[in-house]
């Protein structure tokens, strides 16, 4: 049974999945021992299980708040590129109207552009939208440079529908409108849950337009609560560490819970089973 | 049957064929689904970028609604025009010359060492058993984790003070502790190596992807005929995965052109200017200094980067998939 061939192929996937693994692990033991024992000890054990650090921050209103923002926004964004992008989608599927390919090539442009390149014209324009420090000006931002991905999944996936469907649905009188929220919608939940999926990621984990958006600490996302509280206590890593460590937590068992559709997304596939 | 019930439909629907044209709702549905999404795109990713282009050549802090209004308190317009003065102050300084130059060593970086480790670890566990879902799982975990969570744990791991970088001090001897962080070639070299970390996993299930719609004969068959693991590998494997591999590399750039997220909390471009990159550069000498002719000015070189790059890459290496 034993091969070498496997035990080496074995031994590099350890090696591998170790150098993840390890300052991880270091990262949420580090929330539970002082200061003085992470300098001696960085990546063992915590001698004395220190609570208080996770408790603090447990505690503390601030982070439950930047939570709450980066939940919002994200829901926002999540639910407002799917609806856009479908209906989009929708009427570029199944409508070829004068125009249609070049609206939809213009909607494309968004998948080649360095996001990062107008972030300054984009801020003064949410500035002059009255948007900076609301939700808003982070959101409407991220659900622009969101769709153009989501269209084009969502294209693609619409037009392989059977047309036979639409035009039974048209002979009982079910009308362009109706039929898109009663039968493409809900049959597309795969291709819905991946795209919401990486967009939802994609948005919690944000930091560039949070920080150009948000100034007020009031409506901080997690990203920039996390930055801030490492500048708070500089010297004091076992702090920053239980902060990390606190809101990795839900991204991990998001991760888990999604993973086949983020899976099913990277390889521009639809979901089985 | 069928001629019965095409008959029916004609015969009610007949009359109000024109009618028909308003009232089966096409017309209503393409005006209520197309514009939301074309206004937000246009409001938010076309017109800045327009913009950019247009504020490039001008001194403006961003105060009044655009640099060639006229202010009516003081007399004159908002914004001063410097022609391409922007884009030569720019060219010539040497934090943007750094920038650049780091940004093209991400890229490559990516290319030419994260690609390949993708690609190995994706061809020893694209097969489907449960040990190596779980390899998967792991690999992937770093991809999903935000930027700034990772920046953050990898600035302790290389505090002189505290993780690695302290252990390997103190394994060397060294009087003073080393915090590759503060060093001029290291702290960017810790961020390319962070880069690697974090997004080897996404091209690695690109791999796997494309490795399992391989058709299992063909490799069996060469197996049969004596073709080793690593023949197996380079004269099948790869040269079937090169669609995966293009769009893996088409990823790598245009990703490599925007890092910022994990520059912040590891360096925020320190020591003196020498680990930024095109966008942190942006955000430092633009927005933070309230420059936004300046900070327009690097958008579009940037920009102009991105589109060349993806217009020049879709027509050779990606023509005809």
């Amino acid at each position: 049974m034993f091969e070498w061939k496997d035990a080496g192929r074995i031994s590099v996937l350890l090696l591998v999945s170790s150098l993840i693994l390890i300052p991880l692990a270091a990262t949420v033991l580090g929330g539970f021992k002082t200061s003085g024992e992470l300098r001696v000890s960085p990546f063992g054990i915590p001698d004395q299980w220190h609570m208080e650090f996770y408790g603090e921050i447990f505690a503390d209103a601030n982070f439950w708040r930047y939570l709450w923002n980066s939940l919002v926004i994200s829901l926002l964004t999540v639910f407002l590129t799917v609806l856009m992008g479908a209906m989009a989608a929708y009427a570029f599927a199944q409508v070829r109207f004068f125009g249609s390919e070049f609206l939809f090539s213009y909607m494309l442009l968004g998948l080649m552009f360095p996001f990062a390149a107008a972030i300054m014209p984009l801020f003064l324009t949410v500035r002059d939208l009255g948007l900076l420090d609301t939700p808003w000006g982070v959101v409407l931002p991220q659900v622009a440079f969101g769709l153009a991905f989501s269209i084009m999944f969502f294209r693609t996936f619409f037009s392989q529908m059977p047309a036979e469907l639409f035009e039974a649905a048209r002979v009982d009188g079910c009308g362009y409108i109706k039929f898109f929220f009663l039968f493409t919608l809900p049959l597309s939940t795969p291709i819905l849950a991946t795209i919401a999926t990486f967009v939802f990621v994609q948005s919690w984990n944000n930091y560039l337009l949070p920080l150009i958006m948000l100034n007020d600490r009031a409506g901080y996302t997690w990203t920039l609560g996390a930055m801030d509280y490492r500048g708070e206590y500089t010297a004091e890593w076992n702090r920053t560490l239980a902060f990390v460590s606190a809101t990795l937590a839900p991204a991990v068992v998001f991760f888990l819970a999604a993973q086949k559709y983020i899976v099913a997304g990277l390889t521009g596939g639809a979901v089985k089973g | 049957m069928v001629t019965t019930t095409d008959y029916a439909t004609q015969a009610t629907l007949k009359p109000n064929v024109f009618r028909r044209m308003w009232t089966d709702g096409q017309l209503k549905m393409l005006l209520i689904f197309l514009p939301p999404a074309l206004l937000v795109f246009t409001v938010f990713v076309i017109l800045p970028m327009l913009q950019a282009g247009f504020f490039a050549p001008y001194k403006w802090s961003g105060y009044g609604p655009a640099p060639w209004v006229l202010n009516e308190d003081t007399g004159r317009e908002f914004g001063r025009w410097v022609g391409s003065q922007n884009f030569e102050r720019m060219w010539g300084h040497s934090a943007f010359q750094q920038a650049f130059e780091n940004t093209l060593l991400v890229i490559a970086v990516s290319l030419l060492i994260q690609l390949p480790i993708a690609l190995f670890l994706a061809l020893l566990i694209y097969q489907n058993s449960r040990i190596n879902t779980i390899f998967r799982l792991v690999f992937f975990l770093p991809y999903i984790m935000a930027e700034v969570a990772t920046g953050l744990i990898f600035s302790f791991v290389l505090d002189g003070n505290y993780g690695l970088s302290k252990w390997f001090s103190d394994l060397m001897g060294y009087e003073t502790a080393f915090f590759p962080l503060a060093e001029k070639p290291w702290a960017f070299y810790s961020i390319l190596a962070v880069i690697v970390w974090k997004y080897f996993g996404f091209h690695m299930m690109i791999y796997i992807a494309g490795l399992q719609s391989i058709s299992k004969e063909l490799i069996e068959a060469a197996r049969i005929d004596g073709a080793s693991a690593i023949q197996r590998a380079f004269f099948i494997q790869i040269p079937l995965l090169w669609p995966a591999i293009t769009i893996s590399i088409f990823y790598s750039v245009l990703g490599g052109l925007q890092v910022f997220d994990l520059v912040m909390p590891m360096t925020a471009g320190g020591p003196s200017n020498s680990s930024h990159t095109l966008v942190s550069y942006l955000y430092n000498f633009g927005f933070v200094r309230l420059n936004v002719g300046f900070g327009s000015a690097v958008g579009v070189f940037l920009f102009a980067v991105g589109v060349v790059f993806a217009l020049v890459y879709r027509n050779t290496v990606q023509r005809g998939q």
